[in-house]
C-alpha cells in the first residue's frame, strides 16, 4: 500500500448525504478479478447519460454535465468533500479502489459508515471526519473559490483551509500508523503467529466443535 | 463491574492481543468466501507466496453472478463466469471447500451458513459481504469486511479489529396478526436511521424479538448493515439451540452436549451495561414499505409518500426531493396508490422456506395482476428450493404467474441477468432501494414477502392483513 503523510489537493464537492457504495461503483463492474481499472467508472450511473458496462471505452461516452466531477473546475480533483454517512452499503473494496484510481486520496465528510473507512484506510486512502459544520462551510468555500485547494496533514492530524484556519480531526492510531508507513498488515500480524497458535489450541480445547 | 453484554462476551473469548491504544487482534472461527469480493484476496495470497492459515475454517459458494434460470449450460456472460470459474480455480488450489453452482447445497452464502450449521452460536464470523450479519441471529459475532482484510482472515485467521459500541434494541410486547419481521426490521430502521447503528454492535431483544423464528431472527439481523451496525446479535435461547441440531456441519454426540452446555451462556447479563438503549412498541408496528432511496425512507403502508416540504434540514430535505425525483413519485400519494411492475421474492434477508410459504399462502389461488410484468421467486438455497418444491410451493407460484428460478442473489443486485429496466418499479423482499441497486434506473420499495405476494396479485401495494381469501 502506498503512504499517506501529507497531501495539497483540489477540492470536489459531492453534495448529497448517505453515498452509497453502488453508486460509488455499481455492480456489473464488480465482475472484474482485479484490483485496478475502476476510475473510469466510478460513480458511473451519475457521470455519464448510458448505461456503462465492463470493458466499454468510456472516453467516447456521453457525460452528465450537471455531475460535479465532470465539471472543468474540478479535474484533477484529489480530496473528495461529502456529506453524512458517506459509504453506507455493500462492503465492497471496489469502492476505495475506484476513488483511488480516479485520483483520489482523502475523503472529508461529517461521518462515514464503518467498513467504507476501514476499506479506504487499508487502500492509502485518508478518511477524514470533520464537524458537520466545519463541512457546510467547506462547501461554502468551495462553491465561491474557484481552483479550491486543501492541505491534509496525517501526522499532524489536520486539515488547513487556503486562508489558513486549521481543523483537526480523530483517527484510530494504528490506522494512521498504516497509512503513515503505508505497512502491510498481514506481515505485522504474521509477528504475532505464535501467539495465534497458542490462543488456537486453547480454544481447541475449550470448544474443540471449532476445529 | 464484571456484567457483560452478549458482544462483550463474544468480544472477550476472541482476542488473542491487545495493542495500548486499543485496536486488538480478534480471532475468526469461521470465513465465508463468494466469487466477487475473493479473486484479489486469493491473487494477493500468491504474489506473497502465503497460504491459508486454516483452509478449513473457510468455505466457499458462488452467488452473486449465479444464473438462476437453467444452469445446464453454464453461465452465458463471459465476465461472470470467469469470476465463478476464478472462484473454482482458487479453491481447488488452496483446498478450501466449495458448495460449487450445480451443487444442491450451493445457495446465497448468508442462507447456507445457518441451513448448514457451519454458523454456529458463539463463532466470530466473516465474509466479504456487508450482510453478514446475517448470521448474529444465531449468537455468533458476524460481520462484512473488505476484500484486504479478506486476505487478511485467509493469511492469519485474525483482524484487526477495535471494539465496537453496545446498543440494545428491544421491541417490546407482541406484533400484531400479519406482521413480519421484515417489517419489525424496516420500523427499527425508521426509527434509528441506516447511521443509527454506525461504530455499534446492535443486539435485538424484547417479546417480538423472542416470538420470531430463527429464519426471522435472520432477516432482522441481515439488515442491521441498514442501519449502520456492521453486527447484529440475538441471544441463544431454545430456538437457537433446536435450529442448530441435527445441521450436516453441527457438533454430534458428546461433543453437541458439551457445545449446548456453553452456548447457553451466549445471552447478555441482567445489568449488562449498553452505550445507548432503544425501545419500539411491538404492537404499533404495521406492515412497513419504503418510498424513497435509502431504506430509512419508509412508512407504514397506511401511510403516503413524505413531503420534503416539511423537512426542516436541508441536506436531508434535498435528499428527500432527490429520492422523490428518482422514484418518480409525488409527496402526499398514499402507499397504497403505488403500482409496481416487477415482483422479486429472493435476497439473504428473505429467501429461506418461511418466507416462500409466507408469500405462497397469500399468493394461492390467485392470478398476479395484469400490470405485473414480471414476477421472480427466486429461492435462497437448492435445498430450500427442494423443501418448497416438496411441499407444492412452485406450483402455487407458477400457477399464479410468478417464475421459479434457482438459488442465487438475483435482483437483489442484479449482478447476473435478473435486474430491473430504467424506471421499473420493483415490489422487492431484497434489503436496499438504493439508486441503481436492482438495475441502472430501476426503482425499489422493500417489503416483506407476504406484502410483496400481495402486491403481486392486487398490482398496488396493499395491507396484506386485509385482504380476503
Amino acid at each position: 500500500m502506498e503512504a499517506f503523510t501529507k497531501l495539497n489537493g483540489l477540492v470536489a464537492p459531492l453534495d448529497r448525504s448517505n453515498v452509497d457504495t453502488d453508486a460509488i461503483i455499481p455492480k456489473q463492474f464488480l465482475k472484474s478479478i482485479k484490483r485496478t481499472g475502476f476510475g473510469p467508472n466510478l460513480f458511473d450511473e451519475w457521470r455519464y447519460l448510458d448505461y456503462g458496462e465492463p470493458g466499454k471505452d468510456c472516453s467516447g461516452r456521453p457525460l452528465n454535465t450537471d455531475f460535479v466531477l465532470n465539471q472543468p473546475r474540478y479535474q484533477g480533483a484529489q480530496i473528495l468533500l461529502a456529506r453524512e454517512n458517506f459509504g453506507c452499503g455493500s462492503s465492497r473494496e471496489h469502492a476505495p479502489w475506484a476513488l483511488l484510481d480516479y485520483g483520489f486520496q482523502a475523503v472529508i465528510a461529517p461521518s462515514f459508515a464503518d467498513i467504507f473507512a476501514n476499506n479506504c484506510s487499508k487502500n492509502g486512502i485518508l478518511p477524514v471526519v470533520l464537524d458537520v459544520d466545519v463541512v457546510e462551510r467547506l462547501f461554502g468555500e468551495v462553491a465561491t473559490t474557484p481552483g479550491y485547494r486543501l492541505d491534509v496533514d496525517l501526522e499532524k492530524q489536520q486539515v488547513t483551509t487556503p486562508g489558513g484556519e486549521t481543523f483537526r480531526f480523530e483517527i484510530d492510531e494504528f490506522q494512521k500508523q498504516c497509512l503513515l508507513q503505508g505497512l502491510d498488515e498481514i506481515s505485522l500480524t504474521l509477528q504475532h503467529a505464535d501467539e495465534i497458535k497458542a490462543f488456537e489450541e486453547r480454544r481447541r480445547e475449550e470448544e474443540p466443535w471449532l476445529f | 463491574m464484571n456484567t457483560k453484554t452478549l458482544y462483550d462476551k463474544l468480544w472477550d473469548r476472541h482476542v488473542v492481543r491487545c495493542a495500548e491504544d486499543g485496536t486488538c487482534l480478534l480471532y475468526i472461527d469461521r470465513q465465508l468466501v463468494h466469487e466477487v469480493t475473493s479473486p484479489q484476496a486469493f491473487e494477493g495470497l500468491r504474489l506473497a507466496g502465503r497460504q491459508p492459515w486454516r483452509t478449513g475454517a473457510n468455505l466457499a459458494v458462488p452467488d452473486h453472478n449465479v444464473p438462476t434460470t437453467d444452469r445446464s449450460e453454464g453461465i452465458s456472460d463471459p465476465l461472470s463466469k470467469l469470476q465463478v470459474d476464478t472462484l473454482d480455480a482458487n479453491c481447488a488450489d488452496f483446498g478450501i471447500t466449495e458448495f460449487s453452482m450445480n451443487d444442491i447445497r450451493q445457495g446465497i452464502v448468508h442462507i447456507i451458513g445457518p441451513e448448514q450449521g457451519i454458523t454456529l452460536p458463539g463463532m466470530t464470523i466473516v465474509c466479504g459481504d456487508s450482510h453478514t450479519s446475517t448470521h448474529g441471529a444465531l449468537g455468533s459475532l458476524a460481520f462484512g469486511i473488505g476484500t484486504s482484510e479478506v486476505e487478511h482472515a485467509l493469511a492469519t485467521q485474525c483482524l484487526n479489529q477495535k471494539k465496537a459500541k453496545n446498543m440494545l434494541v428491544s421491541v417490546d410486547g407482541k406484533v400484531g396478526a400479519g406482521i413480519t419481521a421484515k417489517d419489525i426490521m424496516l420500523a427499527i430502521i425508521g426509527e434509528i436511521g441506516t447511521a443509527g447503528g454506525t461504530g455499534y454492535v446492535i443486539e435485538y431483544g424484547g417479546e417480538a424479538i423472542r416470538d420470531l423464528t430463527m429464519e426471522g431472527r435472520m432477516t432482522v439481523c441481515n439488515m442491521s448493515i441498514e442501519a449502520g451496525a456492521r453486527a447484529g446479535l440475538i441471544a441463544v435461547d431454545e430456538k437457537t439451540i433446536e435450529y442448530v441440531k441435527g445441521r450436516p456441519f453441527a457438533p454430534k454426540d458428546d461433543l453437541w452436549e458439551h457445545a449446548v452446555a456453553v452456548w447457553q451462556t451466549l445471552h447478555s447479563d441482567p445489568d449488562a451495561h449498553y452505550d445507548r438503549k432503544v425501545h419500539l412498541d411491538a404492537t404499533k408496528i404495521q406492515p412497513q414499505v419504503t418510498w424513497g432511496t435509502s431504506p430509512e425512507m419508509v412508512v407504514p403502508i397506511s401511510g403516503r409518500v413524505p413531503d420534503p416540504a416539511g423537512e426542516p434540514d436541508p441536506v436531508k430535505r434535498k435528499g428527500m426531493q432527490d429520492a422523490l425525483n428518482y422514484m418518480g413519485l409525488e409527496a402526499g400519494t398514499p402507499m397504497t396508490e403505488i403500482y409496481p411492475d416487477t415482483v422479486f421474492i429472493g435476497s439473504c434477508t428473505n429467501a429461506r422456506i418461511g418466507d416462500l410459504r409466507a408469500a405462497a399462502a397469500i399468493v394461492k389461488g390467485h392470478k398476479i395482476a395484469d400490470n405485473i410484468k414480471r414476477a421472480l421467486v427466486v429461492p435462497g438455497s437448492g435445498l430450500v428450493r427442494k423443501q418448497a418444491e416438496e411441499e407444492g410451493l412452485d406450483e402455487i407460484f407458477r400457477q399464479a404467474g410468478f417464475e421459479w428460478r434457482q438459488p442465487g442473489c438475483s435482483m437483489c443486485l442484479g449482478m447476473n441477468d435478473d435486474r430491473l429496466s430504467p424506471k421499473e418499479r420493483c415490489a422487492s423482499t431484497s434489503n436496499r432501494n438504493f439508486e441503481g441497486r436492482q438495475g441502472p434506473g430501476g426503482r425499489t420499495h422493500l417489503v416483506s414477502p407476504a406484502m410483496a405476494a400481495a402486491a403481486a396479485i392486487t398490482g398496488h401495494f396493499v395491507d396484506v392483513r386485509t385482504l380476503e381469501d
